[in-house]
């Protein structure tokens, strides 16, 4: 993959928000890839967690809002409790879910589930879904 | 000992198997529990985004329930809503401006609430104010030669501050099962996120996972996998169908809620454990131990 860095794309106002959504101080992240490397989700991801943190310092806008990882993220929390930087790496998965769920880029069409699927499952797996997934 | 009691939606319909377990153990411990009136759903998930305080409003107002109860502390079973209450608490608790704003979306509230309900699982009262030591002298039926690994997921341990255990190595539900009898079997996949709602529109990872977790519980000797949490429960256990369908080496596996099994030892019938709800029949290995 062939990635172009520019300081207009780290200047990006996708920098910010991100910053601001999540709470966090991306440039702290000093790579040490030890997020990913507890990250039980990593085998469906298409950028590490550790890159998400990198795409991100970097203004790779593009790249992470199409990026699968942030949909087999499950909040589980296990890299924000590993860094040693104390970088809360589930909440910049949020924050680049919330930047597209805020234009209503819904990652789960709940009138596509069939009534089967909805039934399937108990309430509180269809609540907390709908709430990470939906706008 | 009186405890206000925040059930949760779930806790009224597939997981009734966790409720009944829970509140028979309770009485047989002598300890008397009250529903929180009006209680609403939590929301499951904490909001992670900075700015989105809206979806903490449904958490407060639970916490306003327990205040207009007169109570100061309120038990939850499941682990999603423990995680949910006690963050969302935490958080007002820190930061009384977000507080402020929230009181605004709720005016119609006559308690202005200030972040002063404590927030406690099932697990914390059993170990600290019961104590298993207590629990122990209350057994009629020792689970003996069970061998049941313990699985806590991520909520009820993450994040550190909410967490009620060591995050890396919890043992509060190993502690419990000796106190019960039972034989604790350690395994290197208690705290592996199931996957959790991705079960909705990913369940194949969730079949993936359970694969893992219980085949390591396996490995180790485990004959039933115990857990808290209803989703958790629902991952683990159906989605045991699939599991099977991917993994044709897969052996199944009965999953019980922690308080199915210490209903059983307690002394508290059939009827209370709710067998029937489960997709796994674990009554041929409790019927072989001659537990039921
Ligand atoms: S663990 Fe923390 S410091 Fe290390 S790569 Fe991940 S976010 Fe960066
Ligand atoms: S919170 Fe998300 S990114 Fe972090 S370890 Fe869990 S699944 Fe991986």
């Amino acid at each position: 993959m062939r990635t172009t860095v520019s300081k207009r794309k780290i200047r990006d106002r996708f920098v910010q928000k991100v910053e601001e959504l999540s709470g966090q101080k991306l440039l702290a992240c000093y790579q040490c890839g030890k997020c990913s490397a507890g990250c039980p989700a990593v085998s469906q991801m298409d950028i590490l967690p550790n890159q998400v943190i990198r795409f991100a310092q970097l203004g790779l806008k593009e790249d992470l809002l199409e990026s699968k990882s942030v949909w087999v993220c499950a909040s589980c929390y296990t890299c924000n409790v590993r860094c040693p930087k104390g970088i809360k790496i589930a909440e910049v998965m949020e924050a680049v879910r919330q930047v597209l769920l805020r234009k209503r880029c819904d990652h789960v069409e709940v009138q596509k589930l069939s009534a089967e699927e909805k039934a399937g499952v108990p309430a509180i797996a269809l609540i907390s879904n709908f709430r990470k997934f939906t706008s | 000992m009186k405890i206000m009691y925040y059930p949760g939606c779930t806790l009224k319909s597939n997981a009734k198997n966790f409720e009944d377990s829970t509140l028979c153990s309770l009485k047989e411990l002598g300890v008397e529990v009250e529903e929180l009136r009006r209680w609403n759903c939590c929301g499951t998930v904490y909001s992670l985004a900075a700015d989105d305080l809206i979806h903490h409003l449904a958490s407060i107002r639970n916490l306003i329930r327990v205040k207009e109860a007169q109570a100061d502390t309120v038990m939850t079973l499941c682990a999603m809503c423990y995680n949910t209450l006690k963050r969302v608490n935490e958080r007002v608790k820190a930061d009384p401006e977000s507080l402020a704003k929230i009181h605004k979306f709720m005016d119609e509230e006559k308690i202005s609430y200030q972040g002063d309900v404590r927030v406690r699982h099932l697990l914390e009262i059993l170990r600290d104010d019961i104590t298993f030591a207590v629990v122990a002298t209350k057994v009629s039926r020792p689970l003996k030669n069970l061998k049941v690994a313990s699985y806590y997921g991520c909520l009820l341990v993450r994040p550190k501050e909410i967490g009620l255990d060591d995050l890396e190595n919890p043992t509060v539900l190993e502690n419990l099962f000796v106190s019960l009898g039972a034989h604790a079997v350690d395994f290197p996949y208690k705290t592996e996120c199931c996957a959790a709602y991705q079960t909705v529109d990913k369940p194949d990872t969730v079949a993936e996972r359970t694969y893992h977790i219980l085949t390591s519980a396996r490995d180790r000797g485990a004959e039933v996998v115990a857990v808290s949490c209803p989703l958790c429960a629902f991952n683990l256990d159906h989605r045991q169908k699939e599991t099977a369908r991917k993994f044709p080496e897969f052996k199944k596996m009965p999953i019980l809620y922690f308080t199915q099994l210490m209903a059983l030892a307690l002394g508290c019938g059939e009827k209370d454990l709710r067998l029937d709800l489960h997709y796994v029949d674990p009554k041929p290995l409790l019927q072989e131990k001659g537990f039921v």
